[in-house]
């Protein structure tokens, strides 16, 4: 089922938590709306559910206006950040719950009721927690049985809301994985909402990065990440250094020192470099264009992890950067450094 | 021996603040404490108050509670029965007595079914939504609370009395509320209004609207919702509010009082009824009913304290 998301608006007294948002999502995909909290992002996810209406713009599910329809007639999943179980009744309950409240019309009989929980049990892996109240479960068995609970009625999408937000880091590294493997399994459109980078690399095959109600970027985990759109995107996802220069006719100065790089098109102006932490070559004095004295370093796995004071300027400006080990870096040595892979945008306010 | 080592370091925790705070008490303490290093019993070192000091406490709480609350139901009890069972049992199967005790229950009745209905919209209101006004609807809420029942009683006389503002025409189309079964059901209902909304308000805020939505986008309707999730959520607390309620509009005075009119055999409710009889000397009549009042009173007590019991247990627990 493909979802189509047009020119949504949607204000909360004067704060705008959708500002004109376009989104496109196809058949079978496993789409994670990106940002950080209070960028629409659940917003968006609770209007294609039906749980909140925008003030104005359009969703459609396959084709059909979703808008027409209340949240109980648009057949989506929904799996709430802190699971809403019906707290009184057992798992098997809350699972079935769904297929009870069917119209008399279409509702199922009692025995094929129980073989598709059962089913729906089993495929959670949950099957020996049937008799048991939500109260009794931990948080990661609590969220595959709301995942079950809303596979139940067949929904034509699924749609998750910060599905591990509430969980412990192990717990919800295992339950991303789970999920993946059960969506190449079921292979029903979902969307879930998350504010960890980390979850929505590894779990989507497509990422929307969103900040202050706006889309920033829409891209493959591998897009948004070595690819940024956007100053905000470079910054929210993954480790970046920072350093503030100036464009002007195609030379890139930092502090009034030209930097030996070029400016790739970049507009002149004030503006930010962006430069991934392991994209940082550290060489001998004097080989770079930026120098600075190492003050700490921290050595852990394959990388070592220096503080690097830059100097020039006020010297105050101190980076992060990742380094192999092939040379152990000494606190106190002075070391150049040259960007290998970076980015300018310009600077905003 | 896992659990008193990982309850001695809280005491030791204790002990370097106490010295400041309880100076008679702590060297004792610790000294205890030195004889017997094993016994880390936290319990024993947190009283800090000695021995007779407690004893004093609980006796003057338990002599207070005797005199005041114990002393004056054995008296209800034993006038109610002082002539023996067989004039107790007459003065309840005196007409008066069970149209009264027939009008306490028909008002009863009414009252709170119909504050259910109105606490619950009430409490839904309040906790699922928010709207302008919100906070004033609350403190309008408990204003029965704060009114003297005589003045909500006063108010339905001003407002539908012969000479209030709707009385000449309620006189012209003959109908009847105050000093009849309307009036009282009104100020009853008044009175009692708090009740179930109060009860329910706390509740459904902890609870919020989440167990709503996902029935709503697993496909049920408003009513299913209502019916298969909200209400066996707050069926406890509901059953609560209800007892409250019922308790009141069945010893409601004041406020019936003033809109009854005290009709014999008509207008007269139990509470009312128990005062009339006392004035004319009728003792026994008197205290049988108000026996029957104190009964309700104490079954009210067994059924909330259970009630209250199953409210703790039902919170959602141990995340």
């Amino acid at each position: 089922m493909t979802i189509e998301v047009k020119n949504i608006v949607k204000k909360f007294g004067s704060f705008a938590a959708l500002d004109n948002v376009d989104l496109k999502v196809g058949q079978g995909e496993l789409l994670a709306l990106l940002g950080p909290s209070g960028s629409g992002k659940t917003t968006l996810l609770r209007i294609i559910a039906g749980l909140d209406w925008p003030d104005a713009g359009e969703v459609s599910i396959d084709g059909e206006d979703a808008l027409a329809r209340g949240a109980s007639e648009r057949h989506v999943g929904f799996v709430f950040q802190h699971y809403a179980l019906f707290r009184h009744m057992t798992v098997f309950e809350n699972v079935a719950f769904g297929l009870r409240v069917q119209p008399r019309a279409i509702r199922k009989d009692e025995a094929t009721i129980r073989a598709r929980v059962k089913e729906l049990l089993d495929l959670v892996q949950l099957d020996w927690l049937a008799n048991r109240y939500p109260s009794q479960l931990s948080g990661g068995q609590r969220q595959r049985i709301a995942l079950a609970r809303a596979l139940a009625i067949e929904p034509r999408i699924l749609l998750l809301d910060e599905p591990f937000g509430a969980l412990d880091a192990k717990v919800r590294k295992e339950l991303r994985q789970w999920l993946r493997s059960l969506h190449s399994e079921i292979h029903v459109t979902s969307i879930f909402v998350t504010h960890d980078q980390e979850e929505a690399l590894e779990v989507a095959n497509r990422v929307v990065v969103m900040d202050k109600g706006r889309i920033e970027q829409i891209g493959t985990p591998g897009e948004v990440y070595d690819d940024p759109a956007t100053a905000f995107v470079h910054g929210f996802i993954g480790e970046s250094i920072v350093l503030p220069v100036d464009v002007s006719g195609g030379s890139v100065r930092l502090d009034g020192r030209p930097l030996n790089i070029a400016a790739n098109g970049a507009a002149s102006g004030a503006s930010k470099l962006f430069v991934r932490r392991h994209d940082m070559q550290i060489g001998p004095a004097g080989s770079g264009s930026l120098e600075g004295a190492v003050r700490h370093v921290r050595s852990f796995g394959p990388i070592q992890r220096a503080e690097v004071a830059l100097s020039g300027g006020e010297g105050k400006t101190i980076i992060e950067i990742d380094a192999p080990r092939d040379r152990e870096l000494q606190a106190g040595e002075i070391v150049s450094l040259q960007p290998r892979r970076y980015r300018i945008f310009a600077a905003q306010d | 021996m896992s659990l008193q080592s990982s309850l001695v370091p809280p005491v030791t925790e204790l002990r370097a603040y106490a010295p400041t705070a309880d100076l008679a008490v702590s060297p004792l303490s610790s000294r205890r404490e030195r004889a017997h290093p094993q016994a880390g019993t936290a319990p024993d070192n947190l009283r800090t108050e000695p021995g007779p000091v407690r004893f004093i406490i609980i006796a003057l709480a338990i002599t207070f509670l005797s005199v005041f609350v114990v002393l004056p139901l054995v008296v209800v009890f034993a006038s109610a029965f002082s002539k023996g069972i067989g004039a107790y049992v007459a003065a309840l199967a005196e007409p008066e007595a069970m149209a009264a005790i027939r009008l306490t229950l028909l008002v009863a009745a009414i009252s709170v079914s119909l504050n259910l209905v109105f606490g619950v919209i009430a409490a839904w209101a309040i906790a699922k939504f928010d709207f302008a006004g919100k906070t004033f609807l609350i403190t309008l809420i408990d204003l029965p609370f704060s009114v003297s029942p005589v003045i909500s009683g006063l108010v339905f006389v001003l407002l539908f009395g012969a000479q209030g503002y709707f009385g000449t025409w309620l006189q012209a189309h003959d109908i009847h509320i105050l000093f009849a079964v309307p009036g009282i059901a009104l100020a009853t209902i008044f009175v009692t209004f708090p009740f179930v909304a109060r009860a329910l308000i706390p509740l459904m805020q902890e609870q919020g609207t989440q167990e709503e939505e996902a029935a709503i986008s697993l496909g049920a309707s408003g009513l299913q919702t209502f019916f298969r999730v909200t209400l066996p959520n707050i069926k406890w607390g509901l059953l609560y509010g209800v007892l409250l309620c019922n308790a009141r509009a069945m010893g409601e005075f004041g406020a019936v009082s003033v809109v009854s009119g005290h009709i014999r055999g008509e207008t007269n409710t139990m509470p009312l009824l128990v005062e009339i009889l006392y004035n004319e000397y009728q003792f026994v009549a008197s205290f049988a009913i108000a026996s029957l009042l104190a009964m309700l009173a104490l079954i009210t007590l067994v059924v909330k304290t259970v009630l209250e019991r199953r409210l703790d247990e039902g919170q959602e627990p141990k995340d």
